[in-house]
C-alpha cells in the first residue's frame, strides 16, 4: 500500500469525487501543484475558447454561404516536377509538429531526472522544429498570396471568406508557435545556466513550457482536421 | 511540494503515445489521400483526430496522472464550448436557407460546400 499523498500542511489529499470536494473546499490551496502550472493550464483553457471561437466561426462561415468553399487538398498541393501531391506540405508540418512534441516530453522526462545537458537539447530540438514549421508556414502563406492570388477579402478559386479565415486562424496559431519558440528557448538557456538550481532545484518551468507546447500541437491537430482535410 | 511523484514516467510510455501520433496523422493524412466521401470522410477525421487529441492532452500533458479537480476544471468548460458549437451548426444552416429562399435559386450555386 503506496503512502497516502499529502497536502503542502500535513493533511491526507483524498480521491476521486470526494477529493474534488475537499479540493475545492481547502484552506490555503485548491490546485496541488506550483502556482505556475495551475496558471499555464487556465492560460490554456481560455486559449481552448479562442481558437474553438475561431473554428467555429470557420464553420458558421462555411455552412451559411451558397458559394463553393476551395477545395483544400487541390489549393494546398505542391508538384515537384510531376503530379501534385495534396495537401504534402501540411502532412510535413504535422510530423514536424508531433516530432516536437515527443522532443518535448522527453525534455520534461530528463528535467525531472535533473540531467539539464539533454533537457537543454531536447527543448533545443524542440524550437528548431517549431522553428521549421514557421518557415514553412509562411511559405504556405508567400505561395497563397503571390502566386494563388488569395487575399483576405477573395480569391480566385471560390468563397471570397476563405482568406480571411484561413491567414486569422493560421496566423494565430504559426504566432503562438513563434512565441512557443522564443519561450523554449529563454527556459533552455535558462536550465542550462543552472538557473533552476538556484531557484529550488526543481523543473517545474521545464514541464510549465510543454504544457504550453503540448497545446500549440493540440491546436495544430484541430486545424489540420477541420481546415484542410475537412 | 504537495506530491512526492514529480510526473516522472518511464520514459518508453512517450515513445508509443509519439508512434501512435505518427501513425494517427498518417492515416488521417490517407483518409484524404484516398479521396474518401461524405459520411465515413467526416466520421473518420473526427474520430483520429479525438483520439490524437485525447493522447496528446492525457499523456503528454498528464492530464490522466493529475487531480480529479483539474480534470474537471479544464475538461467540463469546453461542454459550454460544444453547445455553442451546436447552436452555430443551426444557425448557419438558418442562414442558408433563408438566403436561399430569399434571394433566389442558390442551391446551384454551391458545388462544394
Amino acid at each position: 500500500m503506496s503512502e497516502a499523498a499529502l497536502t503542502e500542511t500535513g493533511d491526507v489529499l483524498l480521491e476521486g469525487t470526494r477529493g474534488v470536494i475537499t479540493d475545492f473546499s481547502a484552506d490555503k490551496q485548491t490546485f496541488h501543484m506550483p502556482w505556475g502550472k495551475a496558471m499555464m493550464w487556465f492560460f490554456l483553457l481560455s486559449d481552448t475558447f479562442i481558437f474553438g471561437v475561431f473554428l467555429t466561426s470557420y464553420m458558421t462561415v462555411r455552412m451559411s454561404i451558397r458559394d463553393a468553399w476551395p477545395i483544400p487538398s487541390e489549393v494546398f498541393a505542391l508538384s515537384f516536377g510531376g503530379e501534385p501531391i495534396p495537401l504534402i506540405l501540411i502532412a510535413i508540418m504535422t510530423f514536424i509538429l508531433i516530432s516536437s512534441s515527443g522532443t518535448m516530453a522527453m525534455a520534461v522526462n530528463m528535467g525531472y531526472r535533473k540531467d539539464r545537458n539533454k533537457t537543454f537539447w531536447l527543448m533545443i530540438a524542440t524550437a528548431a522544429f517549431g522553428a521549421m514549421f514557421v518557415g514553412m508556414q509562411a511559405f504556405e502563406w508567400t505561395k497563397l498570396i503571390v502566386e494563388e492570388g488569395v487575399r483576405p477579402w477573395s480569391n480566385p478559386m471560390g468563397a471570397p471568406q476563405f482568406g480571411a479565415i484561413f491567414f486569422m486562424i493560421t496566423g494565430f496559431h504559426g504566432l503562438h508557435v513563434s512565441a512557443g519558440v522564443i519561450y523554449l528557448i529563454v527556459v533552455a538557456r535558462r536550465v542550462k545556466n543552472g538557473f533552476y538550481e538556484r531557484t529550488g532545484g526543481n523543473y517545474e518551468m521545464v514541464e510549465i513550457a510543454g504544457l504550453y507546447w503540448h497545446f500549440v500541437d493540440l491546436v495544430w491537430v484541430f486545424i489540420f482536421a477541420f481546415f484542410y482535410l475537412w | 511540494m504537495a506530491q512526492d511523484t514529480e510526473q516522472q514516467h518511464p520514459i518508453s510510455i512517450y515513445f508509443w503515445i509519439w508512434g501512435l501520433l505518427f501513425v494517427l496523422s498518417f492515416l488521417s493524412y490517407m483518409v484524404d489521400y484516398i479521396n474518401l466521401q461524405g459520411p465515413i470522410r467526416w466520421t473518420l477525421i473526427l474520430l483520429f483526430m479525438f483520439l490524437k487529441a485525447g493522447f496528446i492532452v492525457a499523456i503528454f500533458m498528464h492530464m490522466a496522472w493529475e487531480r480529479l479537480a483539474l480534470k474537471l476544471t479544464i475538461l467540463l468548460p469546453p461542454i459550454a464550448l460544444g453547445i455553442f458549437i451546436v447552436l452555430m451548426v443551426y444557425e448557419a444552416d438558418y442562414t442558408f436557407l433563408t438566403r436561399i429562399v430569399f434571394f433566389g435559386e442558390g442551391a446551384a450555386l454551391s458545388v462544394h460546400h
